[in-house]
């Protein structure tokens, strides 16, 4: 009885609806969580996967030897390799595509590689206006591998202990 | 206004109009013009009142809200964006369904849109400053805010679809529902003031703070703002529009310039509420500090003036009521239907009866404060 008729008077005053406008006033004047995105950007972990890279040694000879491991992984098909031996005796790729509509950015090939050449860079502000567009080529991967190696390789050194 | 009159309108009507009509050319002038200094204001408030919408329930959202598009390259908090909207819609088709009734899809936002720009006629923004002073301005206006309704129905009807209809139909139930309460609490008003011209209302509650209406109504006073909140379709009970489940209800089908009729329809009539329930409850125009300060303080030049009454307290309550309901939409969830129609009907018409009768009694006892 009792019970009832505090129920009702706290319906009937709008007591519950007035608590919950009071916590919304209070949001009113918190402070706004936006990220502002061209100007400000959130933090990014080093284990950021964004666009592919192929990486080379410091002097100067590519990393990937064609054993076609990235390949096999590759949960969705996107990356094609080709290989043959170049007249040093050594084995190198002659085709490395990665076709980006396809790719999950899983980061599975660049696990799976044994000479971290195949690697996930920090950068994902890329964009292609025809499906030919997003179908990184072994040269395009190895331009974006030698402009962004500090970073890339800032990004393994701190990432190794964990490793 | 007397001013203009002599200076600007009779000189250009003898230039241009035969003598006979003189009177009625000077009238009719007149008459436009103070239509134009209502109206277009208004519409500039319905524009903004959008922006202030985005931007309050951002801020609670713990967003920012608009704040890019700008004017001549710098932002300005975003305050160039109602203007980049009606531009947008302007220039968007407005598609006519091949099964429409063509003529009514055309008429129903023209119909929701000029009531609640009607009604502006017999708001009193100060103790002359109103365009008729009709003497039965309360009727007049709760006329008019019922017609808004027939555009809703209508717009439903016409659009020859499923969820336009059923949200036609929603609408219709709630608003005859809360047409009851409304009506009940605008009578209340009525035996209050004892009149039903709305600056009569405002002068009746001259006074103090406590003399207006909102203390010996108050029951009467937030089922008005609320049954107000339900006659524009606003959340909590926008079921009408009810986005999570019939898409956008009756204006599903609108696009471009007849969408955004409606949507000014529903701003307008946002204000409309707003400034009603400041003029009938709230003491329209008069001062809050009326009462508490010594009169010599209103005498004082521009301080006087500032604290002493005038159209700028009308219009920071009608704000502050504005604003109450951009709060109540960040802040509520929807009710369901049946609830709607339980408030409507076993709570609200109850109170509103009952209280009327205290109202009365008050009246008749002449009860020291309001009455005596």
């Amino acid at each position: 009885m009792i019970k009832n008729t505090a129920r009702y008077i706290k319906s009937l005053f709008l007591l519950e609806l007035i608590k919950g406008l009071r916590l919304t006033g209070r949001y009113l004047f918190k402070r706004k969580i936006t990220v502002q995105y061209p100007e400000e950007k959130t933090p990014q972990s080093q284990r950021f996967r964004g666009l592919h890279a192929l990486r080379r040694y410091e002097n100067g000879e590519e990393r990937c030897i064609a054993c076609k491991l990235c390949e096999a992984v590759c949960p969705a098909v996107a990356i094609t390799i080709e290989s043959e031996e170049r007249e040093d005796g050594s084995r190198r790729t002659t085709l490395y595509d990665i076709d980006l509509s396809k790719c999950i950015y899983c980061g599975f090939c660049e696990e799976s590689c044994p000479v971290d050449a195949i690697v996930e860079t920090r950068i994902f502000e890329y964009h292609g206006e025809k499906r030919s567009d997003l179908i990184m080529t072994k040269e395009m991967l190895l331009e974006i591998g030698d402009q962004a190696e500090e970073q890339i390789a800032k990004d393994r050194a701190e990432d190794a202990p964990y490793r | 206004m007397e001013w203009i009159r002599n200076n600007l309108i009779t000189p250009l009507v003898e230039q241009l109009f035969p003598a006979a009509v003189h009177t009625h050319a000077v009238f009719t002038i007149e008459t436009v013009f103070k239509i134009a200094v209502i109206i277009v204001p208004v519409l500039f408030t319905v524009a903004y009142l959008t922006y202030a919408e985005r931007k309050v329930i951002g801020f609670i959202q713990g967003r920012i809200g608009p704040n890019r598009v700008g004017f001549f390259g710098f932002s300005f908090w975003g305050l160039g964006q109602p203007i980049a909207d009606a531009f947008k819609l302007m220039f968007k088709e407005i598609i006519v369904p091949s099964g429409a009734n063509k003529a009514l899809f055309i008429a129903a936002p023209i119909l929701s849109l000029a009531p609640s720009l009607a009604a502006w006629a017999v708001i009193p923004f100060g103790d002359t400053l109103v365009l008729a002073d009709i003497n039965a301005g309360l009727l007049y206006v709760l006329a008019l805010t019922s017609l808004a309704v027939y555009g809703v129905i209508i717009a439903g009807w016409a659009s020859n679809s499923k969820y336009a209809f059923l949200g036609a139909m929603r609408s219709v139930a709630q608003i005859v529902s809360y047409e009851i309460a409304m009506g009940f609490a605008l009578v209340g008003v009525l035996v209050a003031s004892g009149s039903l011209n709305l600056g009569d209302i405002v002068a009746a509650q001259n006074g103090s703070m406590v003399h207006w209406f909102w203390l010996p109504l108050l029951p009467l006073a937030v089922i008005y703002f609320i049954s107000g909140v339900v006659e524009t379709n606003r959340a909590p009970f926008d079921v009408a529009e009810g986005e999570s489940e019939i898409v956008a209800g009756f204006h599903v089908d609108y696009g471009g310039m007849a969408f955004s009729v409606f949507f000014m329809a529903e701003y307008a009539n946002m204000i409309i509420i707003a400034i009603l329930i400041s003029v009938m409850f709230f003491g329209g125009w008069l001062s809050p500090f009326q009462g508490i300060l010594p009169d010599s303080v209103f005498d004082v030049p521009m301080i006087g003036t500032l604290l002493g009454e005038g159209i700028h307290w009308l219009l920071v309550k009608t704000s502050f009521f504005l604003f109450m309901f951009l709060w109540i939409r960040a802040t509520f969830p929807r009710y369901r239907y049946d609830q709607i129609m339980r408030l409507g009907w076993k709570i609200f018409i109850p109170i509103t009866i009952v209280w009327l009768i205290v109202v009365a009694v008050m009246v008749v006892t002449n009860m020291p404060w309001w009455f005596d």
